[in-house]
C-alpha cells in the first residue's frame, strides 16, 4: 500500500508548503517509499478494542490565572526579528 | 568525583574566580575546534556575567549552587549571547528574544553558558551529520560520528570542555550520543523538565535533559532544572527528590529483544559484563521479554513525523528566520523559504507526517500507532510490576563511521531502536558508560525506570558508579 508516485510526492510537498526541485522529488520518492515500507510493519499488529494514547502522564485541565504578564519579548523586539517590517506590521509579498 | 563541585568549591573558597573558570572553558572549547562540536561561543556575554559574579562575590554575596560552572546548550535552546539556529538555515540569524526556562534556572544558580552545541537540524537525526553547519566528530575517534541529535553537547562533555551540557531527547537524542561518547546522559520522565524556550520537535515525547561525566553531576543538574513551570503546562509538580542511597538489592530485567543477533557482538558482551557487575553488587538480573519492543521504532516514525509536520509549520519565512529572496507571491515565499531553509531529513519527516495525518491514511497509520503505543505502555507496566528497573544496550552499535548511513534514512533510524520505547512511554532512562570496544569506542547501557522514578534511577547509578 505504500507505493509512492512522483505525483504523491508533489501532493505531499504541497500539503507541507515545500517547493521542491525535480531532483529532490526523485530522491524523496525513494526515501519516503522506504520509510513507509518500514512503518507498514505496524499494520500486522492487532489493536482492536485498544484506546489510543495521546498523553502519557495523565495531566488534564491545567489552569493558570488569567493575568497579563510582562515579557522581554516586546513588540519592538519581535518586529525586529521579521525579515521585513513596516511600522507595526510584518511585510509580505502579495497574497494572491 | 564531581567536576561540578570542584569548580563550585574553588570559586566559593576564593581559590579561583568565575572569570578564571569561564576563560579556561573558552580556551578548552577553542582547542577542541577540530571536533566541530560548537556552532558559536557566547564569549562576550559569558565574560560579562563572570565579572559581574566576581564583583558580587567580593561583596560577600552567595552565587548559588552552581557558582561559576560553565556549561553548553544544544543550539535548539533559546539562549542569549549567540543566535539560536537549531542547526538549520531557516533560523540562521535568529536572536532569541527570551531564554529557555531551563537555562534561566541554571543561570539563577550561578552557572554560565559559554556556547551553543551542534545538532542534527531541528534535532532530526542520530549522528549530528544533518546539520546545515557541518558534521560534529566523535570525541574518541574523528572518523566516527558523534551520535545525535545532541551530538555537540555529548562531545564537549566527553572532552571536558565543560562539566555538563544540555540536550533534548525525543527518541534517544541524549542517550545515544552519550553512549557513543562515553558519558552519562539522562532522558527524564516526560514533563519533569520545562520545554519552554526550546525549539519544539515532537511535543508528546520531547524532554530536556543533560550530559555529565558522573551520575552525581547529572543528579545535581536535574535537581535544579526539574519541576513545574507555569510557561509549560505539561510540566509536572516537583517530583524530583534526591535519594541519598539506593536500596539494593534491586530486581532488574534485561530485555531479551534488545540482545538479538542484530546487535553488535561487542555491544552485547559489554552489556553482559555490566550484568555481571550488577550481580556482584547484589542486584538480581533476569532476562525478560518485551515482544513489542521491536515494533516501537515503527510507531515512533509515524507519531513523531506527524508531530514534526505540525511543529515545523511555523517556520514560514514571515515573522522570523530566513526568507527566500526574489519571490513574487506569499505561497512562493512559504514554499521557497522552507525548501531552502530545511535539511533533507527535515523535509522527509515533514512529508511523512503530512502523509500519515492525511485524510484516508490517518486511521491506518497515526491512530494505529497511538493504539500500539498503549499496548507498549501496558507491556512496560507489566514488567515494572515485577522489576524495579529495565536494562538494554543504549544503541545497537558503537559509533558508526562518518558518512556510513547518510543516504539510507531507515538505516539511520535503526540507531534509535533501543531508545524509542522509553520515549513513547514517557518514562525516564539513563545512559551509563559501560565499556569500550576493541576499536576504542565507548559503549553504554540504558537503564529504564518507571514513570517519575528519575531520582531512584540516579541513586542506583551513583551506587554502581561508586563501586567501579
Amino acid at each position: 500500500m505504500s507505493t509512492i508516485t512522483t505525483d504523491d510526492v508533489r501532493h505531499l510537498a504541497q500539503l507541507s508548503n515545500l517547493q521542491l526541485t525535480d531532483e529532490e522529488i526523485a530522491h524523496l520518492q525513494i526515501d519516503l517509499g522506504n520509510i513507509l515500507a518500514y512503518i507498514d510493519q505496524l499494520n500486522a499488529l492487532d489493536t482492536s478494542g485498544v484506546e489510543p494514547t495521546y498523553q502519557v502522564t495523565g495531566l488534564e485541565n491545567v489552569w493558570r490565572s488569567d493575568e497579563v504578564q510582562t515579557s522581554d519579548a516586546t513588540r519592538d523586539v519581535l518586529l525586529a526579528l521579521a525579515p521585513e517590517a513596516v511600522g507595526n506590521s510584518v511585510k509580505v509579498p502579495q497574497v494572491l | 568525583m564531581s567536576a561540578i563541585s570542584d569548580i563550585v568549591n574553588a570559586v566559593n573558597s576564593g581559590a579561583s574566580s568565575v572569570r578564571t573558570q569561564v576563560e579556561a572553558a573558552l580556551a578548552r572549547a577553542k582547542s577542541a575546534q577540530q571536533y566541530h562540536a560548537l556552532l558559536a561561543l557566547t564569549e562576550t556575554r559569558a565574560l560579562e556575567r563572570a565579572d559581574e559574579m566576581d564583583e558580587r562575590r567580593a561583596r560577600g554575596e552567595n552565587l548559588g549552587t552552581l557558582a561559576g560552572v560553565p556549561f553548553v546548550v544544544k543550539d535548539n535552546y533559546l539562549a542569549f549571547g549567540a543566535p539560536t539556529t537549531a542547526a538549520a538555515k531557516i533560523l540562521e540569524n535568529f536572536n532569541a528574544p527570551i531564554q529557555a526556562t531551563v537555562v534561566e534556572r541554571l543561570e539563577a544558580e550561578g552557572a554560565i553558558c559559554i556556547g551553543k552545541a551542534n545538532l542534527d537540524a531541528f534535532a532530526h537525526g542520530g549522528s549530528t551529520e544533518n546539520s546545515a553547519y557541518g558534521v560534529t566528530y566523535n570525541a574518541h575517534d574523528r572518523t566516527k560520528v558523534a551520535g545525535g541529535s545532541s551530538g555537540g553537547s555529548a562531545v564537549v562533555t566527553a572532552l571536558d570542555v565543560v562539566p555538563f551540557a544540555l540536550g533534548s531527547d525525543t527518541g534517544g537524542s541524549i542517550r545515544q550520543p552519550a553512549s557513543f561518547n562515553g558519558v552519562y546522559g539522562i532522558k527524564p520522565t516526560y514533563g519533569f523538565t520545562s520545554r519552554y524556550g526550546v525549539v519544539a520537535m515532537a511535543s508528546s515525547t520531547d524532554v530536556m535533559g543533560c550530559f555529565a561525566k558522573s551520575a552525581g553531576d547529572v543528579e545535581l543538574i536535574m535537581k535544579i532544572i526539574a519541576g513545574r513551570d507555569e510557561k509549560d503546562m505539561t510540566t509536572l509538580p516537583d517530583y524530583f527528590v534526591v535519594q541519598e542511597e539506593s536500596d539494593p538489592p534491586l530486581k532488574i530485567g534485561l530485555i531479551r529483544e534488545t540482545m538479538t543477533d542484530d546487535v553488535d557482538p561487542e555491544v552485547r558482551s559489554i552489556t553482559e559484563e555490566y550484568v555481571e557487575r550488577l550481580t556482584k553488587a547484589g542486584h538480581t538480573v533476569e532476562e525478560v521479554s518485551m515482544p513489542l519492543a521491536p515494533l516501537a521504532l515503527a510507531m515512533y516514525y509515524i507519531i513523531v513525523p506527524a508531530e514534526v509536520s505540525s511543529n515545523l509549520a511555523r517556520y514560514d519565512g514571515v515573522r522570523y528566520g530566513r526568507r527566500a529572496e526574489g519571490v513574487k507571491t506569499l505561497a512562493e515565499l512559504y514554499g521557497r523559504s522552507r525548501d531552502e531553509g530545511f535539511m533533507t531529513e527535515n523535509k522527509r519527516r515533514i512529508m511523512i507526517g503530512s502523509y500519515v495525518l492525511s485524510s484516508g491514511f490517518f486511521d491506518a497509520y497515526y491512530l494505529q500507532a497511538q493504539k500500539a503505543r498503549t499496548l507498549l505502555i501496558n507491556q512496560f507496566n507489566e514488567l515494572f510490576s515485577q522489576y524495579d528497573l529495565l536494562l538494554t544496550p543504549t544503541a545497537p552499535t558503537p559509533a558508526f563511521g562518518v558518512g556510513d548511513n547518510v543516504d539510507d534514512p531507515v538505516k539511520m533510524y535503526l540507531s534509535d531502536v533501543m531508545t524509542v520505547p522509553a520515549s513513547l512511554a514517557g518514562i525516564p532512562a539513563l545512559n551509563i558508560p559501560a565499556g569500550v570496544s576493541h576499536g576504542g569506542l565507548p559503549v553504554g547501557v540504558q537503564v529504564i525506570a518507571p514513570m517519575r522514578e528519575d531520582a531512584k534511577l540516579l541513586a542506583f547509578a551513583k551506587a554502581m558508579e561508586a563501586r567501579s
